[in-house]
């Protein structure tokens, strides 16, 4: 094909999609052996040659990629058990799933090229060709009066509890309810109830009305049920699931958090807080760091169970108190998980040497920055600094509940150095609160990082949950940020524009007062 | 007056016969039909089935006076084994139409363990999915050739739902309790039954032909035997499963 034919057919396929087709809802009349094509070198690396979510891909993934072939959609406008409808297909293909692998399509290809490949995922099922299926959206009301204040997310959270969404969510809601070390997809493999506290991650986004959706669909093919029955026979009230999908949208930050490269740490008047529930630190922005999984090293590890960490820094100007936060359905290490472990460890693909066992693992947070601060770019190596050039790092476990300070050349070695930070640590249902505190500058300055205000200091965060089987080199971890000790402003600062400001008001009426008396005095010798 | 009196016993007859349909609400029971029965017996060492651990739910532990058990092999006192499915595989003539189903099937959520363990019901019928524990269970069906679903009963409450294509069997679980498991056989004929306390079945009302049967138990798997009946005759059919 030349250059000039194929910019043609790119032309035409560009203007077939921007056509609007006669029902813009309906497959029916989309060309499946295109779809194929686009099927073929997009979607099956990861959802397989047959449709049946096993691509290459797959098995480093959790959740796994969708199996076409039972037609099971966890995102539906339909009741549970129905099939989707393609408005339901199509809006998973261009807006994604977040906090699955699966991203959104829309900008990437094109709206015949996405319209095609969706009806070809429904010739992976018999159902879609069933006539007898009734595929009709549910009817959903809209949003209730009242909105979304105090008192009605004070009846939603009454509905949470007698409705039983704690079993699974948790009682506050991080998925760490005492049924969730037992749950499975209906595939098998294990699955997390989701962390309501983090509405950016769920599947089929996180506002109220996509909140109140999923309680009446349900997500098919996992154990979260559709609740449209009890409304069915008035046990629930529309208006009162409404107000349970209201309460639940509570609990994550009114927008997603967005990612800030520096860490401001104020300089405060009194000692920096040690506890990580002192009241001081509702008074301290906190900044959102998300964590990936470690894929570069062996062992690779693919299911990170920490989605990132909240961190908030003071200092005195004598000491840093750093506190970092993180979502953890579990306090490490802890038997009832085991299974789950187990059954994870079998799920995930690894390149261990051996199959890997479930054990008994703690809780672990580390916090890096480099041994020397530079002023130019140059960082050690993020992934926990080299054998010639190792990065200095805070350690905490669970168990022992404790942490020190050391050098770590690499992923596999860590050499204790003889000072510690101290450290105060609490578990909440769910959520692990961490203050560290360390003197700003310290004796051993060959090997602890300085820390000096005023210049950008590099920090990066590992967190492992141990019930997950995260330990060594299967962990979460973030790239290089900065942490920046702010120093107080300087009187200076206020008291300059002052001074200058009266010096020049001075001067000005010197200047005002002569020019007066020169006019006053002219006036006298010109008479 | 011949006639009359014709009149009067074709008159009888009927009404015999309409009390007779009466009397047997049983829809699968034809006049007459051919009855398989048989036992299924269990050989070797009887497994102990997985203890329940209930501590998070007190309202269903209270309704046993030990720890409940898990019930993926209940063998009887007599040793024969419980909760076989059995039913006519295939042998039906194909112009064989199922009668209306009578009435519901009732599976009951008790004491956090469902009620029967293993059922069966006929296309189109109504399951009716009932809550006596008032605690939050969830029932999801996982058919693969019919639609699975999943809904949420918080409290003392009857859902129903219908099945439509045979389908042997379909799991039935609650994702709140991991351990309550139930498996329901959706078939598009009344000739089934489950083994029970003494571990017999009987399947009535068939028509003349040669039958497959077939055993199914949720951990042993399955077994087929072939029965020719003729008329109202009974015919045995035994099964026998090994312990793994």
């Amino acid at each position: 094909m030349t250059a000039r034919s194929s910019a043609f057919v790119i032309g035409v396929l560009l203007a077939v999609g921007s056509i609007p087709l006669p029902s813009p809802l309906s497959l029916a009349a989309q060309d499946t052996t295109a779809g194929k094509k686009v099927y073929v070198k997009w979607c099956a690396g990861c959802h397989g040659e047959t449709g049946a979510g096993d691509g290459p891909a797959a098995g480093a993934m959790l959740p796994r990629p969708r199996n076409f072939t039972g037609a099971l959609y966890k995102i539906r406008s339909t009741a549970s058990g129905q099939l989707p409808t393609d408005a339901d297909l199509m809006r998973a293909i261009d807006e994604g799933l977040p906090g699955s692998a699966m991203p959104a399509w829309k900008g990437r290809l094109s709206d015949a090229e996405r319209r095609n490949v969706a009806a070809y995922l429904k010739t992976f099922s018999s159902f879609f060709a069933d006539t007898s299926q009734h595929v009709v959206p549910l009817k959903f009301s809209s949003a209730p009066g009242g909105g979304s204040g105090a008192a009605a997310i004070k009846e939603g959270r009454q509905f949470y509890d007698s409705i039983g969404c704690r079993k699974c969510h948790g009682d506050q809601g991080r998925g760490d309810g005492p049924s969730a070390p037992t749950l499975k997809d209906d595939a098998g493999f294990p699955i997390s109830a989701a962390d309501l506290h983090q509405n950016w991650r769920f599947r089929g986004a996180g506002e109220v009305e996509d909140i109140y959706h999923r309680l009446r669909t349900g997500l098919d093919g996992t154990p979260m049920p559709s609740f449209s029955d009890l409304i069915d026979q008035k046990f629930l009230t529309d208006e009162q699931l409404w107000r349970l999908a209201q309460y639940i949208r509570s609990l994550s930050p009114a927008k997603p958090p967005e990612v800030r490269d520096v860490i401001h740490a104020p300089q405060i008047a009194g000692k920096p807080p040690a506890s990580p529930d002192d009241s001081a630190w509702g008074r301290v922005d906190r900044y959102w760091f998300p964590l990936v999984g470690q894929v570069i090293r062996k062992a690779r590890w693919f299911a990170p169970a920490v989605s990132g960490v909240w961190v908030q820094a003071v200092h005195d100007g004598k000491t840093l108190a750093l506190r970092v936060s993180w979502d953890d359905r579990t306090q490490s290490p802890d038997t009832a998980w085991l299974g789950f472990e187990q059954r994870l460890m079998q799920t995930v693909t690894s390149d261990d040497s051996a199959p890997p066992k479930a054990e008994l693992w703690p809780d672990q947070l580390a916090v890096q920055f480099p041994r020397h601060l530079t002023d130019g770019m140059e960082r050690p190596y993020f992934l926990m600094g080299a054998a010639t050039d190792p990065v200095y790092q805070w350690r905490w476990t669970s168990q022992p509940r404790h942490a020190v300070a050391g050098l770590a050349r690499g992923i596999d070695q860590f050499d204790t150095l003889p000072e510690a930070p101290t450290v105060q640590a609490v578990f909440d249902h769910g959520e692990w609160r961490v203050v560290l505190t360390r003197a700003l500058a310290t004796p051993d300055t060959g090997n602890e990082v300085q820390l000096e205000a005023g210049r950008a200091i590099p920090v990066a965060f590992f967190a492992w949950d141990g019930s997950s089987g995260e330990h060594g080199s299967r962990m979460a971890l973030s790239t290089w940020y900065f942490l920046a000790l702010d120093r107080p402003t300087p009187p200076g600062v206020f008291i300059s524009p002052a001074l200058a400001m009266l010096v020049t008001l001075g001067l000005g009426l010197v200047v005002v007062r002569r020019a007066q008396r020169r006019g006053a005095g002219g006036g006298r010798s010109g008479v | 007056m011949r006639k009359l009196g014709l009149m009067a016993v074709a008159g009888v007859a009927v009404l015999a016969l309409a009390l007779a349909a009466w009397m047997r609400p049983q829809p699968s029971a034809e006049q007459g039909g051919a009855t398989i029965t048989g036992k299924v017996k269990f050989t070797g060492t009887k497994p102990t089935n997985p203890k329940i651990d209930m501590s998070e739910e007190p309202k269903c532990k209270a309704k046993y006076p030990g720890v409940p058990t898990e019930e993926i092999v209940v063998v009887n006192p007599n040793g024969t084994l419980a909760n076989v499915f059995v039913y006519v595989k295939s042998g039906l003539p194909a112009t064989y139409k199922a009668p209306e189903p009578a009435g519901d099937v009732t599976l009951d959520q008790d004491g956090c363990r469902y009620h029967p363990h293993v059922l069966g019901i006929l296309v189109g019928q109504k399951l009716a999915i009932k809550n006596s524990d008032g605690i939050l269970h969830n029932i999801k069906a996982k058919g693969v050739k019919n639609r699975p679903f999943n809904i949420s009963q918080p409290t003392v409450m009857t859902s129903e739902r219908t099945f439509t294509a045979p389908e042997v069997m379909v799991p039935l679980e609650c994702n709140v309790h991991g351990w309550m498991h139930a498996w329901l056989g959706v078939l598009p004929h009344p000739f089934f039954a489950v083994s029970g306390a003494d571990g017999s079945f009987s399947i009535k009302g068939l028509p003349p032909g040669t039958y497959t049967i077939e055993a199914w138990h949720e951990k042993y798997g399955t077994q087929t035997a072939t029965v020719t009946v003729a008329g109202s005759e009974t015919k045995t059919a035994d099964f026998s499963f090994a312990a793994k």
